[in-house]
């Protein structure tokens, strides 16, 4: 139901974020879908990766400070609409996005979110049968 | 408890009458320098004119600008084949500066260096690690000489190379170390980073900080994390090094040896005395020196003395921990701040890290605060980052009354500081 998506603290001047790209592609880890937000006092990236556990590791080494966790993921069919039903179900629960960024992959809809309350959530997707995604399906799908 | 219990327990009395006899005699001393000769003379003041401690404050201040006039050995007041150790400071910011010991000087800075390290309970079978740089900088060899005295093994470590040292921690079963405090930080990270547990690991109980101005908080986060009582130490290559002030077992204030100084807190702008228990600029004048005693020396640093009795026994004053130097006095929209009072505040959030950076910028005529502060751990919710942000510029603006921008950064982004750490930078362009 859930992907593991690393989260780094970035500064606009520092040369962070090429360094971070330098390494997963040294390490031939590969990036599947990244966001990053423009506020003005710190960024934080967000990755979803081929191996989060090796990236993190790999961070890790380089001394940079990073942290993963885990998000939800879930495909949609490749049609208008499909984000919009998803996320109705997921507002009348009463659950709040915390954040949320899509992509496409292998023709799939794929929406990345974390909210206010895991449990509720998980519920929900159960309960409407809604497609979700663990990082085996995902890396299945690259 | 006292390595030298009749100077130590001396009444307040006592006191200044050892102090009146010792002033006497060194001025005898000065007038052996053409500087001080010149300087009463200029003043129409004689050494006879002086008859009390009060009397004192006739004599004008000197200066670091005056030991730079008179380098390398105009303030010398014995014959130079009696001067058997010079140290000189750095230079950085101009002239080098010289100070010279006889053998009598030396020797009685051995003795205040062990009276220190005795009255926090080291005692002979400890093993004291020494992290100063030795060399010109006094806090190596200042200790090195004054734990020899006290009859410990001395572990001249000097500074860097954090392994060694960490090494030698547990290999020679260290149970005492001077670092500085923003050392001691770096210590206990490359320590986790090996494996090592100071509690478990390790005989250390007693650690020696001073050399840079800290906070209460950042000395119990040190006791904390190296599970260890920590004393500040205050000293200054000008007044012979370490072993100046120092702080008993109390934790509340070091005790200035005043066999050794005459202790005086001035107004740094005016110069005149403040009243009693406020903090202005420490000046000292030498009692207990040959070579170069230097009259109401103006350290540029800044504390006050303690109101009331220390429960130790000893009547020597305490001053309070140091607040800063009167040249990092930071003026900003007319308002003075010390980056002391900054690093009280950030060390009050457990979400922070130990190292900050304050620059100062200026556009047109508006003076701009800014403070980087590592944080502790990554934490991935923006929303958290900028409630943290916003409580930290809250608090700060109540101690310092202007608003700083607040930066949060990741942890290592804020250079690693090994030696005395910079934490101000001021970028100020002068406006005309």
């Amino acid at each position: 139901m859930t992907v593991h998506q690393i989260s780094i603290f970035v500064e606009n001047k520092s040369g962070t974020l090429l360094k971070v790209l330098e390494l997963f592609k040294e390490a031939k880890i590969q990036l599947i879908a990244s966001t990053i937000s423009d506020t003005v006092e710190y960024g934080i990236y967000r990755i979803i990766c081929s191996e989060p556990m090796r990236a993190f590791e790999v961070l890790k080494a380089a001394g940079i400070s990073s942290n993963i966790s885990e998000v939800f993921a879930i495909t949609l069919d490749n049609q208008p609409g499909r984000a919009a039903d998803a996320v109705k179900n997921i507002s009348q629960a009463g659950v709040a996005i915390s954040y949320l960024y899509s992509f496409l992959l292998g023709g799939k809809g794929i929406l990345v979110f974390r909210t206010d309350d895991a449990e509720r959530t998980k519920a929900v997707i159960a309960e409407t049968g809604m497609a979700s995604l663990d990082d085996k399906a995902l890396l299945s799908l690259i | 408890m006292y390595l030298h219990k009749e100077l130590e327990t001396l009444t307040r009395a006592e006191i200044e009458k050892l102090q009146l006899q010792r002033l006497k005699t060194t001025l005898g001393r000065c007038m052996n320098t053409p500087f001080y000769r010149k300087r009463f003379a200029e003043n129409n003041l004689k050494v006879e004119d002086i008859k009390s401690l009060e009397d004192l404050q006739k004599i004008p201040f000197t200066t670091k600008q005056d030991l730079r006039d008179n380098y390398p050995f105009g303030l010398a007041a014995v014959p130079m084949e009696e001067v058997v150790r010079l140290h000189s400071s750095s230079g950085t910011t101009g002239t080098p500066t010289v100070i010279l010991h006889t053998q009598h000087d030396l020797d009685e800075w051995a003795n205040a260096v062990a009276r220190c390290l005795y009255m926090v309970g080291l005692r002979r079978g400890d093993v004291f690690q020494n992290s100063s740089g030795y060399g010109m900088f006094t806090g190596g060899l200042g200790f090195q000489y004054g734990a020899e005295r006290l009859g410990m093994l001395t572990v001249p470590a000097a500074a860097g190379n954090t392994k060694r040292q960490i090494k030698f921690i547990t290999d020679f079963g260290t149970t005492a170390l001077h670092a500085i405090p923003s050392y001691a930080g770096r210590l206990h990270e490359v320590m986790e980073e090996m494996g090592i547990d100071p509690r478990r690991d390790t005989k250390l109980r007693t650690l020696i900080i001073g050399a840079e101005p800290h906070s209460e908080e950042q000395r119990r986060r040190i006791e904390e994390m190296l599970g260890v009582k920590a004393y500040n130490s205050f000293g200054m290559s000008e007044m012979c090094g370490p072993g100046v002030a120092f702080e008993c077992t109390e934790q509340n204030g070091l005790h200035i040896w005043e066999d050794y100084y005459i202790v005086e807190i001035v107004d740094p702008v005016t110069l005149e005395p403040v009243p009693e228990g406020e903090v202005g600029e420490l000046v000292l004048t030498t009692i207990n020196r040959e070579a170069m005693p230097l009259l109401r020396y103006r350290t540029r640093d800044l504390t006050r003395v303690l109101p009331g009795d220390c429960p130790c026994g000893r009547h020597h004053k305490r001053l309070d921990r140091m607040k800063g130097r009167s040249d990092d006095m930071m003026i900003l929209k007319g308002v003075n701040i010390f980056p002391i009072q900054i690093e009280t505040i950030l060390m009050q959030f457990k979400e922070l890290g130990n190292e900050y950076l304050i620059t100062l910028t200026n556009e047109e005529a508006n003076d701009l605060m800014t403070v980087e502060v590592e944080l502790k751990d990554f934490c991935d919710d923006y929303p958290k980052l900028q409630a943290l942000t916003k409580e930290i510029t809250r608090q700060l603006k109540d101690e310092i009354l202007i608003t700083p921008i607040v930066r949060l950064v990741p942890k290592g982004t804020l250079p690693q500081q090994e030696g005395k750490a910079v934490r101000v930078k001021d970028l100020r362009k002068t406006l005309i």
